[in-house]
């Protein structure tokens, strides 16, 4: 297991101008570490689909890199998107899968069948390029640069451990963040596209 | 042109009608009564197809196309435009942008009477969403589809356009 927040500082140091979406628990670390946010855009909004947004976007932009920092709960809702991501086979596509075996944002219960499913396994059998599993920081600290320049669409499963929320949500606190509409705004300026 | 030939919905009038508004790509689920659209589509350069998994996929996938400055549709059948309720909430209305979806009216007949389910709630479904919609029965009904995309654009909002032509015309 890795903690999330390791993750995302490792691929900090390999990013260059991705553009990098996150949903999921763990995703939030990453408006704290990365360091061009006009080029993070927030994509979620519906159970499962930041993943469809996402792979849009790739296929909308293909001389740009997009990293997708995904969770297994959500990829869980929307498990068909990996076989219509390997269908069309965008090559600037990297799917990043934090996995914490767990619904970490309503207090820790495990997702199906948690600790045996084998999520690279199936994104390597839907046709994805190619795929990686990590669960040693070390391991992924090493890889991540040179599978970053792999041809797309890439998949990368992470075990990482579970960051669980568990009060209620009124009473949660929230650190201040973009709307998605001010997100992609700025992506869309930071790219030169008109509405 | 014969009274039959007429009343017929031709595939070609909605590819006509993507070009004329500018589609860039076509998210969809084929169904069997759409092949020869289908294969319309495929062979149309303008135009870049992408079959999703499930028609939820189409409206998040049409919102990333969309902020990459393109130009989406989804063409699905009503069965999976039912299924999509939570997509069209969230990746659709809620983002607020224009996107018109095709949606193949299975069930529809023109006396109002039908025993498929999916005909039946398919415009109490779209009145609940607050889903304006065109319905294209026949050729001469091809200029509501430019009218549903003047309306996407001007109100930042998905618009639906239901093909109640199932069983003819587009699997000829």
């Amino acid at each position: 297991m890795i903690e999330a927040v390791d993750v995302f500082n490792a691929f900090q140091d390999h990013r260059g101008d991705a553009i990098v979406t996150t949903t999921g628990r763990a995703g939030r670390h990453w408006k704290n570490i990365s360091t061009n946010p006009n080029r993070d855009v927030a994509l979620g909004g519906a159970m499962g689909h930041t993943a469809s947004a996402t792979f849009g976007l790739a296929v909308g932009l293909p001389d740009e890199k997009v990293v997708l920092f995904d969770a297994e709960g959500s990829l869980l809702m929307n498990l068909g998107v990996l076989a219509t991501i390997s269908g069309k086979k965008p090559k600037n596509f990297y799917h990043i899968l934090l996995d914490n075996e767990s619904y970490a944002t309503t207090g820790g219960q495990p997702v199906p069948n948690a600790e045996e499913i084998n999520y690279a396994g199936m994104a390597r059998e839907a046709g994805y390029a190619s795929t990686h599993e990590f669960n040693d920081l070390e391991d992924f600290v090493t890889n991540i640069g040179s599978i970053l320049d792999e041809t797309g669409p890439v998949f990368v499963s992470v075990k990482i451990f579970a960051e669980v929320e568990n009060a209620p949500i009124a009473l949660r606190v929230r650190e201040p963040a973009r709307s998605r509409d001010e997100t992609i705004r700025d992506l869309r300026a930071e790219l030169g596209i008109s509405e | 042109m014969t009274q039959e030939q007429a009343q017929i919905l031709r595939p070609e009038t909605l590819i006509e009608e993507f070009k004329k508004n500018g589609v860039t790509h076509i998210i969809t689920i084929p169904d069997s009564e759409t092949n020869y659209l289908y294969e319309l589509m495929v062979n149309e350069p303008s135009l870049d197809i992408i079959p999703v998994s499930r028609e939820g996929e189409s409206m998040s996938t049409a919102l990333g196309l969309n902020i990459a400055g393109k130009v989406p549709v989804c063409l699905i059948q009503n069965t999976g435009m039912l299924e999509s309720g939570d997509s069209i909430r969230g990746m659709a209305l809620n983002a607020g942008f224009p996107l018109v979806m095709v949606v193949g009216y299975r069930g529809w007949t023109r006396h109002g009477v039908t025993p498929d389910t999916a005909a039946t709630y398919t415009e109490p479904f779209l009145h609940a969403f607050g889903i304006n919609y065109y319905l294209v029965e026949q050729d001469e009904d091809g200029d509501r589809i430019s009218a549903a995309f003047a309306e996407a654009r001007e109100t930042r909002r998905p618009v639906v356009v239901l093909v109640g032509d199932e069983y003819h015309g587009f699997n000829r």
